[in-house]
């Protein structure tokens, strides 16, 4: 209603539209912007830029510990000590290959079954789209500790029905071994993102010009190709997007492999690099190592997403 | 061609009315057995909040011969003086202020980036898009060297202030201001003479309530969802949130296993808030998916 109003209103005499705004409404509309930036700009620097700014130093001191005794270790400059210590330290090294090891089964898992699912529910062959979208989106609205919790819950023997059933048909499976535990918690994590992605993808294909299935249909390509060959390309955006979403919240893994930490001896303190970080600033209360560590998981984490950016940037324009 | 059969062409069986039902029988089963996958932890979740510690570990959970939902739950709330009670309404100040206000906040902000010149905007702007690119999980521990710096570690405002920062809302703000409020509108407040802040408050505000609404869901689920943080800036169990108060109690629990039932319980009414504000305000939150997922 009020852009009817509006569009009335709007057609003062073109002249007066083409004038440029007078010297006192820039300057009103300069003020305006600062006034509602300013809130967001104070966060800006006050939980972003000092923070980030004061781990960076931090990470290149470091306590010196010959004092010790007398006011306890004062604080010096160790130039890259910290970085070096890190990198050396086969718990990170290790923290990271598990991370990548955990990217490789969980970001191509949840991004084609949610894909799977929503072109499954696009196509117009599923009943009850809206009751099945519901479901899935469930576990999005399950904060990550509890799914953590009750998975954890369902991976305990003598608590989980999983297990009895198997137990009845004399199968034991173990999911906190050595081999099952990664792909135990790479479960969790699909439960809670499945549905959420799945959305995304779905609300995409919905958007798109109908005309052009139709005329995809029209030439004779079936139902798989449609999807696979039309479909699938032109969401593109949201795919490169999920992936990359998915890819940045997996590096930063932390919430199920801390609770993990309390049931299984599979599960080290120093499982993930996240986990890592809080070892070393509150288990080892080494600040300098422990900002190292997250400069590094920032720096790795922003190099990520700009490659997959690029990347995704260079083949759009090679496809056209 | 295509008037012939404008809305069919798409259940139209091409490869005869036999493939057709085999793959409408898989795609059917793919979807049924995914949604049984979200539900069934749930629905166990449901089931074993009604039983007692015995009954939790012993008997078959389907079974609903001693129903005690009622005393988990006067348990739950008596438990170590009522700590849950707590947990609950610090869970809701830091989720439901937190999430109001942010959002406020990254909305103004969106604004002011879709419909302001001002020097330096991009590169501010190119600031916020860094700043979605950084899990808040990395910054966890800098704030908390700064907290302690400052002495506020281990305070209400330690997790509250950071938890408003939500740069995603701003990218998305701006992305919802330019679909949802058209520029004639702010030229015809301004040729009536209306201030631009005042413009803002009666007219954009008002235009962008479902853009509004996006963020706040969007910032609501984060804060609700939050661990890290608390974790590492929180030791006073008073101003635990529910995420990190059911963890300290399942960590309990491995030692006393009268905490089992409890952190079932306890995890079930947590869940309940967002599925709630999800219901209630569904129709906003796929705006904003799509919203977020075009360039």
């Amino acid at each position: 209603m009020s852009t009817v109003i509006s569009s009335k209103r709007t057609a003062p005499p073109p002249a007066a539209a083409a004038e440029p705004p007078s010297r006192t409404g820039r300057r009103q509309q300069r003020i305006a912007a600062a006034v509602l930036l300013t809130p967001f700009t104070a966060l800006l620097v006050a939980v972003f830029l000092v923070p980030v700014g004061y781990a960076i130093y931090l990470s290149f001191f470091g306590e010196d510990h010959e004092g010790l005794g007398f006011g306890g270790g004062r604080t010096v400059f160790t130039g890259l000590r910290s970085y070096l210590a890190v990198l050396q330290d086969p718990s990170f090294l290790t923290g990271f290959g598990t991370i990548a090891l955990y990217c490789v089964i969980f970001v191509p898992l949840v991004v084609l079954s949610a894909l799977a699912i929503a072109l499954l529910l696009d196509s117009g062959l599923v009943r009850l789209r809206r009751t099945a979208q519901m479901l899935l989106y469930l576990p999005h609205a399950v904060p990550g500790i509890i799914a953590a919790v009750l998975w954890l819950y369902l991976y305990t023997p003598g608590l989980s029905p999983i297990i009895k059933v198997f137990a009845q048909a004399d199968i034991t499976i173990d999911f906190l071994g050595l081999h099952t535990v990664l792909p135990s918690i790479v479960n969790i994590a699909l439960w809670s993102g499945l549905g959420y992605n799945m959305i995304i993808f779905y609300a995409a294909l919905q958007a798109l010009p109908r005309e052009v299935i139709e005329a995809a249909t029209i030439d004779g390509a079936g139902g798989i190709r449609t999807a696979l060959q039309v479909k699938v390309p032109i969401i593109r955006g949201s795919l490169v997007m999920v992936c990359m979403f998915s890819l940045i919240g997996a590096l930063q893994l932390f919430t199920e492999p801390m609770l993990m930490n309390q049931a299984t001896p599979m599960v080290n303190s120093r499982f993930t690099p996240n986990m890592y970080i809080y070892d070393a600033a509150f288990r080892r209360n080494n600040y300098g190592l422990a900002s190292a560590a997250s400069v590094i998981l920032l720096i790795v984490t922003c190099a990520l997403s700009y490659a997959v950016t690029r990347w995704s940037g260079r083949r759009e324009r090679s496809a056209r | 061609m295509t008037t012939t059969t404008p809305n069919s062409t798409l259940r139209t069986p091409r490869a005869g009315g036999r493939s057709r039902l085999t793959s409408r029988g898989v795609a059917n089963a793919v979807v049924l057995i995914a949604a049984l996958y979200t539900l069934l932890p749930a629905l166990w979740l449901l089931l074993a909040s009604t039983k007692n510690a015995n009954a939790l570990f012993g008997s078959d959970i389907l079974s609903f011969g001693n129903f005690s939902f009622a005393s988990n739950l006067s348990d739950l709330f008596a438990m170590d003086g009522g700590l849950y009670g707590e947990w609950y309404v610090n869970s809701l100040l830091y989720a439901v202020v937190g999430a109001l206000t942010g959002s406020l906040i990254s909305v103004a902000a969106g604004y002011a980036f879709d419909k302001y010149e001002f020097r330096h905007k991009e590169k501010l702007f190119a600031l916020v898009l860094t700043g979605v690119m950084v899990p808040p999980t990395v910054l966890a521990l800098p704030l908390y060297l700064v907290a302690s710096g400052i002495g506020m570690v281990n305070t209400f405002w330690a997790v509250f202030i950071p938890v408003l920062f939500n740069p995603f809302g701003v990218y998305l703000a701006r992305l919802l201001s330019s679909g949802y409020v058209p520029n004639e509108v702010l030229e015809a407040s301004r040729v009536d003479g209306a201030g631009e802040l005042q413009t803002y408050v009666r007219v954009s505000l008002r235009m962008l309530g479902p853009g509004f609404v996006t963020v706040f869901l969007f910032q609501l689920t984060a804060i609700w969802n939050n661990f890290f943080l608390p974790m590492v800036m929180l030791s006073d169990q008073h101003l635990y949130p529910l995420s990190l108060g059911l963890y300290t109690w399942n960590s309990s629990a491995t030692v006393s296993p009268e905490y089992y039932p409890l952190v079932v319980i306890g995890s079930l009414l947590a869940v309940v808030p967002l599925i709630v504000a999800f219901v209630m305000l569904q129709r906003y939150w796929k705006s904003g998916l799509t919203a977020g997922s075009v360039k």
